[in-house]
């Protein structure tokens, strides 16, 4: 492997840190993630072939590394519908409101393929095009993914929706 | 929703799709397109105000996560590519399946009775059973000389202890040749099973991380034979009997570089 290649590699690793942190919301879990999707992106270099953005290609390895996490977790909370979890308030008290707090937690009560496809586009800027591609799945899914993501994070965000009924499983 | 109306095809003059507003949150849009977009929403504020909180909540996911970006990488993230895998573990396993390929089918032949199998072994030639000890000489390398943990028993540091231990166990004395002049270090020695008795293995290392394994038998002792050459894949092998000893010297190296090396073994352990 040439040495401008492996930069292109290291040059990726902090984007997919920001994905794998917004992903699980657990740094260590992220780290995980990032370590598998990197062990693999050396073993399969040579598979990339080029086309189209290398970055993209690791976030399609980290997808299918962090979907079988999440298969092979089986429902856990962050697939399962609001309504179906548990009473079992995150914090001690309502009151301290650091609103970044509060966004991470409604990031992850929304559903994985959701979560996905709102951190591709929002986050990492990737086109509808490219997150069809990483995801592996029709353009239109990636829309109303993005949709049905930007109004439950809403939602929740406001209150509407119970984020203190979160059920967080770490 | 219809993913009819999510799919993102910007035309220009069409209706304003809510594609189209996503689309122009995420600043995907073609400048003619974004700005009819921008006249739509100004007619429409219930739909500005979707945009904008969309537009909002970017902004809170990138001050949410981009600190992300500027942490300290984790020690544990491999940041090179794997060490290339020895070619010779490959090699190894498709000797040691050829050996057992080799053994099995001795075995299928089951049919043959056990004093018809002796005749054969008692008229083996001296030079298929050196051949024997080569091959094993040979698999011997394949499996150690990649090792990078652990290729040796006892390493060089301890020469006197190793030589001495040998001997021992090989009932005969047992020397382990300089090579310092041909570029090869002692990296140290093991014993492994030969075909009917221990076997002494010494290892040697050049600077460019090359190994060479020198195989020292008493199996195919009692005679005494020319060098003779031979190869599995990428390891060639030089072997000869002197004396009470069978040599076989391998490497993956050049039949050249490794008949080099080998002239001086010999001038070593000669009487």
């Amino acid at each position: 492997m040439r040495a401008e290649d492996e930069a292109l590699i290291l040059a990726c690793i902090p984007s997919l840190r920001r994905y794998a942190r917004g992903l699980t919301g657990d740094p260590h879990r992220a780290d995980d993630l990032v370590q598998d999707t990197l062990e693999r992106a050396w073993s399969r270099y040579s598979r990339w072939q080029r086309r189209g953005e290398l970055r993209a290609w690791m976030f399609g390895i980290m997808h299918n590394h962090f979907i079988d996490g999440v298969r092979a977790n089986g429902r856990r909370a962050d697939q399962a519908a609001l309504g179906d979890l548990p009473d079992a308030p995150v914090r001690a008290t309502q009151t301290d409101h650091l609103e970044v707090r509060d966004l991470d937690r409604c990031l992850q009560a929304l559903p994985a393929e959701q979560r996905e496809v709102l951190l591709l586009i929002c986050v990492e800027d990737l086109s509808y095009q490219e997150t069809a591609q990483v995801l592996d799945v029709p353009i239109g899914t990636v829309m109303s993914r993005l949709s049905r993501a930007r109004e439950k994070l809403g939602a929740l965000m406001q209150g509407r929706d119970s984020v203190s009924r979160l059920h967080r499983v770490k | 929703m219809n993913d009819k109306h999510l799919h993102p095809i910007p035309n220009t003059g069409s209706p304003i799709t809510e594609a189209d507003l996503h689309a122009y949150a995420d600043g995907q849009l073609p400048p003619a397109r974004h700005a009819e977009v921008d006249a739509f929403l100004a007619a429409h504020p219930q739909d500005q105000t979707r945009v904008s909180d969309w537009q909002a909540q970017r902004r809170a996911l990138h001050a949410l996560l981009d600190p992300v970006l500027d942490e300290p990488l984790p020690l544990r993230l491999p940041l090179k590519p794997p060490a290339r895998a020895f070619p010779w573990r490959a090699l190894a396993a498709g000797v040691a399946i050829a050996a057992i390929s080799a053994s099995a089918a001795w075995m299928t032949r089951g049919a043959m009775d056990a004093r018809h199998l002796q005749t054969v072994l008692a008229t083996a030639s001296p030079e298929r059973a050196a051949g024997g000890y080569a091959q094993r000489a040979a698999i011997a390398h394949a499996v150690y000389a990649p090792d990078m943990g652990r290729p040796v028993e006892v390493s060089a540091d301890n020469e006197k202890g190793l030589v001495t231990w040998l001997t021992k166990r090989m009932g005969a004395p047992v020397r382990a040749p300089s090579l310092s002049k041909t570029g090869y270090e002692l990296v140290g020695g093991r014993l492994l099973p030969g075909g009917s008795g221990p076997v002494a293995q010494f290892m040697y290392g050049a600077a460019d991380g090359q190994r060479l394994t020198l195989y020292v038998t008493r199996e195919a002792a009692g005679g005494q034979t020319a060098f003779q050459f031979t190869q599995e894949g990428p390891v060639r092998v030089f072997y000869w009997v002197e004396g009470q000893f069978g040599y076989a010297l391998s490497g993956a190296v050049s039949r050249d570089e490794l008949q080099r090396v080998s002239e001086e073994v010999y001038k070593q352990l000669q009487g």
